[in-house]
């Protein structure tokens, strides 16, 4: 697996509104130049941003306006008729579903343009090789039980402490939300005390420097220097390797879909961009970015 | 005839220098109370903030502002930083103020610059990827980066400053002093610790105290090296999470004029009021040092 280039969250949000001022302002001085408006997702927004470059130098007489915000954001904008394309990192609820009908009169299409597993990692020395969600539970959950690897059935004495060391992300993070979300439902909170690293990255270097350690990132995020556990939904259930092809077939447990939605079905510029999104072309950018290709990639 | 003209402009223009330092402080301040005012106005509990360990900002059930294991952590971190670099600092000043030869003291002395001039994201690397393993093999901590590594790399980096602080204290010691004491038969320790502790003790105790504001302030050094961790510490090998770190990691994305944030300015305040306090009092005691001479 590849590692992916440093785009650390809080550094996104700082260029965003550069990019924006930047992309903005060249859409208003130049003329005969067909722009499309991209928003939502604050996990997708260096995706969309480099398909958006790539896409521009592909076809120069296109501009994509790129927006953060988040998700919510997004899909509202796209209701009130602000946005072409809406990014999401999750599915529509049923009530954004039934505004945009009530709204525009067009129910919105979804799209499904890549996937980001989510790897859960320990130090290579470590002998676990497989872990589930429910075990993940009891590790990181507020009411969790497990604080001992040997609880794991790891053999004291392996790791040097029995202590399992919890590497966190930030709580303002996207990845932490949806970690949090998908392991311990809606509504309940991950236990305080553990090692919060600052970025993706952080997290893969702490497990790898800290042989107690257990971690987890964005798969594209994952170097030699950690091990990647396997990852079932129960206990004994079957587990499988975050990898391209248990991502796409929906065996990993911890795979959210990187989605785009528009009102109704998408016509001109829109339908050729989203056509390129799911190109080999397109989907270059998104395995280069460390996210799972849908389809096809050069 | 130029210089007769010149010389009010330049000296309006140097007021102006001067004046700007105390404009820019009463801006920032009152930017940071600002941004913090409407937690006070709103849901923040005070109470909660100071007693509370729970920090849970992005919470979806309830979020918490605890600060308490925050407060605990900047304490612990900067007081065992101190306990390290203190009587290493004032043994250093002593050295190169009383003991060692010319040649000597200017080599250490542009060190010790060097020492100051490494950045603190530096400072945060060598915490993270060399003392953190060191820490693991040789303690059998857990996790390397912890109180005791984060307590080491501040040390080091407060150090320039109590030293060569504390070198300025002693220098400023009057030599008849030492000619009095070597003339009553002191040997050079009697003349250190009877004379020239005492006589230098105030500015001593403001090079200590401005490197505890150094030790406080610093952010990006300790948030890669004390692990992070909202907890309060049991012991040296546990990590913690600072009042500095938490702004540095969280502000960027918490939501502008939400609660959150407003809390992390609060944090800033807190912050602002205790380097304040400690800048005041060293600032006091380096006046008594004064007046005491005069």
């Amino acid at each position: 697996m590849k590692s992916r280039p440093g785009f650390d969250a809080p550094r996104k949000c700082f260029w965003l509104p550069v990019l924006t001022a930047i992309v903005v302002g060249c859409s208003r001085s130049t003329e005969g130049i067909i722009s499309l408006r991209n928003e939502g997702s604050d996990t997708m927004v260096n995706l969309a941003q480099a398909w958006a470059e790539e896409y521009h130098r592909y076809r120069p007489t296109v501009k994509v306006q790129v927006l953060g915000g988040g998700t919510g954001v997004g899909i509202a904008s796209l209701i009130d008729g602000n946005c072409d394309l809406a990014n999401a990192s999750r599915r529509m609820k049923p009530d954004e579903l039934a505004a945009a009908e009530k709204n525009r009169g067009q129910s919105p299409k979804e799209y499904v343009v890549g996937y980001d597993a989510l790897a859960v990692f320990v130090h290579p020395k470590n002998p676990l090789d497989r872990i589930s969600l429910e075990e993940l539970a009891e590790i990181y959950g507020e009411e969790g039980t497990i604080t001992k690897w040997s609880e794991l059935g790891v053999p004291q004495g392996t790791l040097g402490t029995d202590k399992i060391i919890r590497i966190n992300r930030q709580s303002s993070s996207g990845t932490y939300a949806y970690f949090r979300e998908t392991v311990l439902g809606k509504g309940k909170d991950l236990k305080l005390g553990s090692v919060d690293a600052n970025g993706s990255k952080d997290a893969v270097n702490l497990v790898a420097l800290t042989p107690a350690a257990i971690g987890y990132s964005g798969m594209g995020y994952v170097t030699e220097n950690v091990k990647p556990l396997r990852v079932s939904k129960r206990r004994g259930g079957p587990a499988f390797l975050p990898s391209a092809e248990n991502a796409r077939s929906g065996d990993y447990p911890i795979t959210r879909p990187l989605l785009i939605y528009t009102l109704g079905t998408p016509q001109g510029a829109a339908k050729e961009y989203l056509e390129w999104i799911l190109s080999p072309a397109g989907q270059k950018v998104i395995y280069h970015l460390g996210y799972v290709p849908v389809a096809e990639y050069e | 005839m130029l210089s007769d003209r010149l010389e009010p402009l330049m000296e309006w223009l140097v007021r102006i220098c001067g004046w700007s330092a105390i404009f820019f402080v009463i801006a920032i301040f009152l930017f940071v109370f600002r941004e913090a005012a409407p937690a006070f106005f709103g849901k923040l509990n005070l109470w909660e903030f100071f007693t509370s360990t729970r920090w849970q900002p992005s919470s979806d059930a309830r979020p918490e502002y605890g600060a308490l294991a925050l407060i605990i952590g900047s304490v612990t971190v900067s007081a065992l930083a101190m306990l390290i670099a203190v009587p290493l600092g004032l043994g250093a000043a002593v050295y190169i103020s009383e003991f060692c030869g010319p040649t000597l003291k200017e080599v250490l002395k542009i060190t010790l610059e060097l020492l100051a001039a490494i950045p603190s994201i530096v400072w945060g690397f060598i915490a993270y990827m060399l003392l953190a393993p060191i820490l693991i093999k040789t303690t059998g901590a857990a996790v390397g980066v912890n109180l005791l590594n984060g307590g080491i790399i501040l040390a080091l980096m407060s150090l320039p400053l109590i030293i060569s602080l504390g070198e300025d204290a002693l220098k400023a010691v009057p030599d008849a002093y030492r000619e009095a004491a070597l003339a009553l038969g002191a040997s050079r320790w009697e003349i250190v610790y009877r004379v020239l502790f005492p006589a230098a003790k105030n500015g001593l105790l403001a090079a200590v105290l401005l490197g505890v504001g150094r030790a406080l302030g610093e952010t990006m050094a300790v948030l890669m090296a004390t692990g992070h961790a909202v907890q309060i510490p049991r012991s040296l090998l546990d990590p913690v999470r600072t009042l500095t770190a938490t702004i540095a990691s969280e502000l960027g994305e918490s939501v502008a004029g939400g609660p959150h944030y407003r809390v992390l300015f609060v944090i800033g305040l807190v912050l602002f009021a205790v380097s304040f306090l400690i800048n005041l009092i060293a600032d006091l005691v380096i006046k008594g040092v004064r007046s005491e001479q005069t």
